[in-house]
């Protein structure tokens, strides 16, 4: 019996330990991705039996097994998408092949798969915010215009270019780091991470006006469509649509002004 | 207390020839390695016959094959599992059931070789220690093992386990985990004698405790020939599963090693000179067919015995 007591807090002991240092195992680092239709991280670590079926079944061969010693918890599939990433297959194999549903089956189209979520982490060093033309993540994303759109900007560097700045979409961004991979740069300026690195979060009492109004198909404060504005003459204030609005002094303005100067700036002052 | 004999199994060389007393062992290690090979030919030839690991394998793109004890730990940390899987797990406990369950640990367990390994030189070097470790406490381990997914909600056990890390480092890659199969030698050879399998091994005591209805079993069929040479007590693993078996006539025990911790590898049939040990079922567990045995007569029960 006092041996039977011993032996079961040493094993109880053995087992705190191992818990402790599972906790430390089991930090994910920040550029390890999980396959598609992995659980949330938690939930995956028990689900994962790490049999390695994933890893053999990815056609692209870009998963690997977490190592005794290594960073990603021994045995579990991670990928680096600056070197391979998800390729997005259609099938989804690696979803296919696990026997646990620690990549979840409920996912059966790929573009619904949020590995991550590509962020342009340095605009200092991305091309495209220099003025210059790149676009490689922009046109190699397998979501092309819905997940990295295009913006463009003015450069007032040069005054009379445009900026074609990619913005990435997190509504349809995989993070399959297709981007990330194709970078230009040496050390790539958009980058997947785990969701939970890569979103703010907005505090839960935040309401933003116009999302609330679409939701509830009208502004949530009485518009004051009735206001009586106490403007000068020949100045109105369109509530709803374009502020101020200085009305021209004449209805009708000359349509030829003969004065050269005139004629340019025709249009503009009523703007 | 045995007068120094170099080697366990002398007699047996002697009298049967050294492949005949190493038949088992040499069998045994065929089907490690094996087991190992045919999961290796994919990575390595690129010929897939089978995917994965012990944890969980797919044969020839069909049969599911997968590990109890891991499944069950993540079923316990709440997940669930694909039909496959459960498939697979029933597949294997079936076998198991059949066959023995720590089966498992002698003619699969990679970790078998090194501890194997390590009784070798232990026995080489003459090294004797007492042990500090119950036999029980593999329970314990194996109670652990299935606790720590329900209170962590994750697969603790499987980040140390050195008989995946060894299986699955072998087959994916093996990072730092020779360093715990070199502990587990180390073990094993200093400080307790058959240690990890024999005392601390979760893995063990989950297949132990699978197999303790199994259909075969060993049998000491001809235990009155035994002439106490010991050898069997000194290769064993289990070494106390014997003694029931091969010296309870007189407390009217069957020549049956019924108890589920015999791991089924044979050596002590190997290693025995006068040939006591055989393969058999447990059905078999009559006291009279110990020595009706040599009459050739396995089936019919006669209904006395004498044991002089
Ligand atoms: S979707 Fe295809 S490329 Fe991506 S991880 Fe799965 S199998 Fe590999
Ligand atoms: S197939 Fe599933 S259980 Fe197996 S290693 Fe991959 S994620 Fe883990
Ligand atoms: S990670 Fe990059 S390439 Fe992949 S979907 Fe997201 S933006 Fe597109
Ligand atoms: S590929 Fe790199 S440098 Fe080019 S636009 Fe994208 S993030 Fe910028
Ligand atoms: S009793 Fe024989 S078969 Fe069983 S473990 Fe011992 S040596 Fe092996």
């Amino acid at each position: 019996m006092n041996q039977t007591l011993k032996t079961a807090c040493g094993v109880g002991l053995i087992g705190m330990g191992l818990g402790f240092y599972a906790k430390q195992a089991e930090s994910l680092p920040a550029m390890a991705i999980r396959p598609p239709g992995a659980l949330p991280e938690e939930a995956f670590l028990g689900a994962c039996i790490r049999c390695g079926l994933c890893v053999r079944d990815c056609p692209y061969d870009m998963l690997s097994l977490g190592q005794l010693g290594g960073d990603v918890a021994a045995g579990t599939p991670y990928f680096y998408a600056r070197t391979d990433p998800c390729e997005m297959c259609e099938d989804i194999p690696c979803v296919a092949a696990c026997p646990t549903n620690a990549l979840d089956h409920g996912l059966t189209d790929i573009t619904d798969a949020r590995m991550g979520l590509a962020v342009l982490v340095d605009q200092e060093t991305c091309i495209a915010f220099q003025g210059l033309r790149c676009e490689v993540c922009f046109n190699v994303c397998p979501i092309r215009g819905k997940a990295i759109s295009l913006e463009y900007e003015h450069n007032t560097r040069s005054g009379k270019h445009a900026r074609f700045l990619p913005v990435v979409h997190s509504a349809a961004c995989t993070g399959c780091g297709l981007c990330e991979k194709a970078c230009i740069l040496e050390e790539a300026a958009i980058k997947v991470f785990p969701i939970h690195l890569a979103k703010g979060e907005i505090g839960g009492h935040y309401r933003l006006g116009w999302e609330e109004k679409e939701k509830a198909g009208q502004s949530l404060v009485t518009p004051d469509v009735k206001h009586q504005y106490n403007l000068p003459e020949g100045v109105r204030y369109d509530l709803q649509g374009r502020g101020l609005i200085v009305e021209p002094a004449d209805q009708q303005p000359e349509p030829f002004p003969s004065d050269p100067l005139k004629r340019l700036n025709q249009g503009l002052e009523d703007q | 207390m045995m007068a120094e004999k170099s080697v366990v199994g002398a007699d047996a060389i002697t009298s049967k020839g050294w492949i005949k007393a190493h038949r088992w062992l040499i069998l045994r290690r065929i089907s490690q390695l094996s087991v190992l090979g045919l999961f290796l030919v994919g990575p390595l030839v690129g010929l897939w016959i089978v995917k994965g690991n012990l944890a969980a394998s797919v044969t020839l793109d069909t049969l599911p094959l997968t590990d109890p004890h891991v499944l069950l730990q993540s079923v316990l940390s709440g997940v669930s599992p694909e039909l496959s899987a459960v498939v697979g797990a029933i597949i294997v406990i079936a076998f198991y059931l059949l066959v023995g369950g720590r089966v498992y640990c002698s003619w699969v367990c990679p970790v078998n070789i090194v501890t194997d390994g390590a009784a070798w030189l232990r026995r080489k070097l003459g090294i004797r220690s007492a042990s500090p470790l119950a036999r029980s406490t593999r329970y314990w381990m194996l109670l652990l093992t299935l606790i720590l997914p329900l209170i962590t909600g994750s697969l603790v056990w499987e980040l140390f386990n050195p008989v995946s890390m060894l299986f699955r480092g072998i087959v994916f890659g093996i990072g730092m985990a020779w360093v715990l199969i070199v502990g587990v030698f180390l073990f094993d050879l200093f400080i307790t004698k058959n240690g990890w399998c024999g005392r601390l091994c979760p893995v063990g005591a989950f297949y132990g405790l699978l197999g303790i209805g199994s259909v075969i079993r060993v049998v000491a069929a001809r235990r009155e020939s035994c002439d106490d040479c010991m050898d069997c007590f000194v290769i064993c693993p289990e070494s106390q599963v014997i003694k029931p078996a091969l010296q309870g006539v007189d407390k009217g025990t069957g020549p049956v090693i019924l108890s589920a911790n015999c791991t089924n590898c044979g050596r002590c049939i190997d290693v025995c000179g006068k040939d006591v040990f055989q393969f058999g079922t447990r059905f078999y567990n009559t006291i009279e067919n110990a020595s009706v045995r040599q009459a050739d007569d396995c089936t019919g029960a006669a209904v006395h015995t004498d044991n002089t």
